[in-house]
């Protein structure tokens, strides 16, 4: 983990709202999952970097996938290539790549999607089957990166507008799996979890949580868990099913 | 550079403040805390505590609310598996002490007596735990029999941390200075409230949070220098410091040392960044020691 400053390589408006931002960095060392703190402000303007989790890593090249939602992603979206953002990173413990075996499933919804990315990667080296889902409200992103990385690929889109229409967890069939990872609105993940034939021990949610240090010393990011408080940042943001009781 | 308070000597008078640095164990990955004056530590009360349930932060203009609520694992596992690391850094260890009820804090005092912690820091001012922490630090006759409880008990420098809630901040600081404070630190949080107006909901589960940041520097600013006029005790200045001129500010206002939180959040090498710059800008104002420019502000 370190805090560094970075270079925007290029940035591009790839579906409605959502950008793809390139950063030019040094060396990192990053497991599938995990995320940083971003800031591309004066110090104390915005007080509090912005969590987005990698999308995707190589050759000094750190690419994030966000949805322009408020002040800080608004900020984002104005910067160009030669541009400096200050980095965090990289934070959290991202998914156990290396604790399961066999068939997996990869579940996310809208911009819950990007950081599957590179678990499906890494998870396909590994030897495993992957199969992908991705939910959308509308706007279709990343479908065709997907497509080369995974075995099967299923889409679903709210409006109809490709794939399944409806919800994502409708179409996942748990029997032909081993281990289920997923990443999207809390409603979605909890929804899957409810629904699965897996043991709970076999799911991993990645959770998303307000944050102001994304270290793990101001405890601000509290994930409610069976083993108590943990923090999102740093115990997180990836949790097994098990640790949530489900009423 | 050095500067002391209660007869304790700090490298420097850059203190992490309590809440925002855990037990300074997590930004040691990013830089060595041993650089550090002093570290107040998150704060702790006699049992261990959940804190509170719902979101506990929110961005404000230069501003951040916070409602944990106290979240800690307890004085006594603090002592057995924070203290010794937070020790071996170099630096100075504030014990951040809250509670609910006096009961609780010289209990908590007890514990801590028996311990290498350097100084206490007793939070009279935590707006986040409904029973108690908040009365305290907003009446002066109520702060005053706290703290000489607390007094008669501690065997540590006590520091006692004041509320920029308080109904007359110069009476609470020489409330507490007349029932044996050895030297004050403010301000905590100011008490606020934020909506969530599509759900007309408070954001907070707890209604109110504690605003702090940027925001907030002048007028824990104000507070800061209108304590030092009226005590005799020494002060430690903080809320929304920022730059190394914050930092002089606050001197020049009359306080001995000052804590930084919130930017820590915006920066997490703000501390250290600050450290760096503070002899070369001594240089630049012509001054050798803090004496030169402490409450130099009438
Ligand atoms: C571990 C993690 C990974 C994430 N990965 C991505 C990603 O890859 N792509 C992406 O588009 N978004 C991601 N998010 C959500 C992203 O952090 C928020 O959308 C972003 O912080 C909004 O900032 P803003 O200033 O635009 O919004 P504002 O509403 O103006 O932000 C105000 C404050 O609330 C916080 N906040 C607002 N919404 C969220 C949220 N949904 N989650 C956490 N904090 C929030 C902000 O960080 C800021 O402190 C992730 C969140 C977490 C916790
Ligand atoms: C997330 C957070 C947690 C805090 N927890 C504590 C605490 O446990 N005890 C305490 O005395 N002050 C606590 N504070 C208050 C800070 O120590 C400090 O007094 C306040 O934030 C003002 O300084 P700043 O503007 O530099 O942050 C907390 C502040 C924040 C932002
Ligand atoms: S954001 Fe500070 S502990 Fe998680």
């Amino acid at each position: 983990m370190d805090y560094f400053k970075s270079k925007v390589l290029s940035q591009t408006e790839t579906a409605k709202g959502i950008y793809l931002l390139r950063l030019q960095v040094p060396e990192q060392q990053i497991k599938p999952g995990q995320f940083y703190m971003l800031k591309s402000w004066e110090d104390d303007f915005l007080p509090l970097m912005r969590p987005i989790s990698v999308y995707r890593y190589g050759n000094g090249i750190l690419e994030f996938l966000y949805r322009m939602v408020g002040k800080g992603t608004l900020l984002f979206s104005r910067l160009e290539s030669g541009d400096e953002v200050d980095l965090l990173g990289a934070l959290g413990n991202g998914f156990p790549c290396t604790e399961v075996k066999g068939k997996i499933a990869l579940v996310g919804g809208g911009i819950g999607i990007p950081p599957l990315y590179e678990t499906a990667k890494t998870l396909r080296s590994l030897g495993n089957i992957v199969d992908v889902y991705l939910g959308y409200k509308d706007d279709l992103f990343l479908v065709d990166e997907f497509a080369d990385t995974c075995d099967d690929l299923f889409i679903a889109c709210e409006n109809g507008y490709e794939g399944y229409k409806g919800y994502i967890t409708d179409i996942v069939n748990h029997e032909k799996y081993d281990a289920i990872f997923t990443c999207g609105p809390e409603v979605m993940m909890f929804n899957l979890l409810k629904n699965s034939t897996l043991e709970p021990s076999q799911l991993w949610l990645s959770m998303e949580k307000r944050m102001a240090c994304g270290i793990g010393a101001c405890l601000t990011c509290n994930c409610e868990t069976t083993h108590g408080m943990k923090r999102c940042c740093s115990e997180g943001p990836v949790f097994r099913g098990s640790e949530f009781t489900m009423n | 550079m050095k500067i002391n308070i209660n007869g304790i000597t700090f490298k420097n008078p850059i203190i992490a403040a309590s809440g925002t640095f855990g037990f300074g164990k997590e930004y040691h990955q990013l830089y060595d805390v041993g650089i550090l004056g002093g570290i107040s530590s998150k704060g702790l009360t006699i049992n261990p505590k959940e804190g509170n349930a719902g979101i506990r932060v929110y961005e404000t203009a230069s501003g951040v609310m916070n409602s944990v609520g106290l979240q800690n694992p307890g004085v006594e596992k603090f002592i057995a598996e924070e203290l010794p690391w937070m020790k071996q850094t170099g630096s100075v260890v504030i014990a951040n002490l809250g509670g609910g009820c006096l009961e609780d804090y010289i209990a908590g005092i007890e514990l801590l007596n028996e311990t290498e912690v350097d100084m206490i820091e007793l939070n009279i001012s935590c707006p986040n735990v409904k029973s108690g922490g908040m009365a305290f630090g907003i009446k002066a006759d109520v702060a005053y029999e706290a703290v000489k409880a607390v007094r008669e008990k501690c065997r540590k420098p006590l520091m006692v941390k004041l509320s920029p809630n308080a109904e007359n901040i110069i009476e609470m600081g020489q409330a507490c200075e007349k029932a044996g404070a050895d030297s004050l630190s403010l301000v905590n949080t100011f008490k606020g409230l934020a909506i969530d107006i599509k759900q007309r909901k408070p954001i907070f589960n707890n209604l109110y949070a504690g605003l702090s940041g940027a925001a907030i520097k002048p007028i824990a600013l104000r507070m800061v220098h209108e304590v030092c006029k009226n005590v005799r005790i020494p002060v430690i200045g903080l809320g929304g410091i920022y730059t190394t001129e914050d930092v002089i500010g606050f001197i020049m206002a009359g306080a001995t040392a000052v804590q930084i939180g919130t930017a820590n959040f915006t920066n997490p090498l703000i501390c250290k960044q600050i450290i760096e710059e503070l002899p070369g800008f001594m240089e630049e104002i012509g001054i050798e020691n803090w004496e030169e420019i402490r409450g130099v502000i009438q």
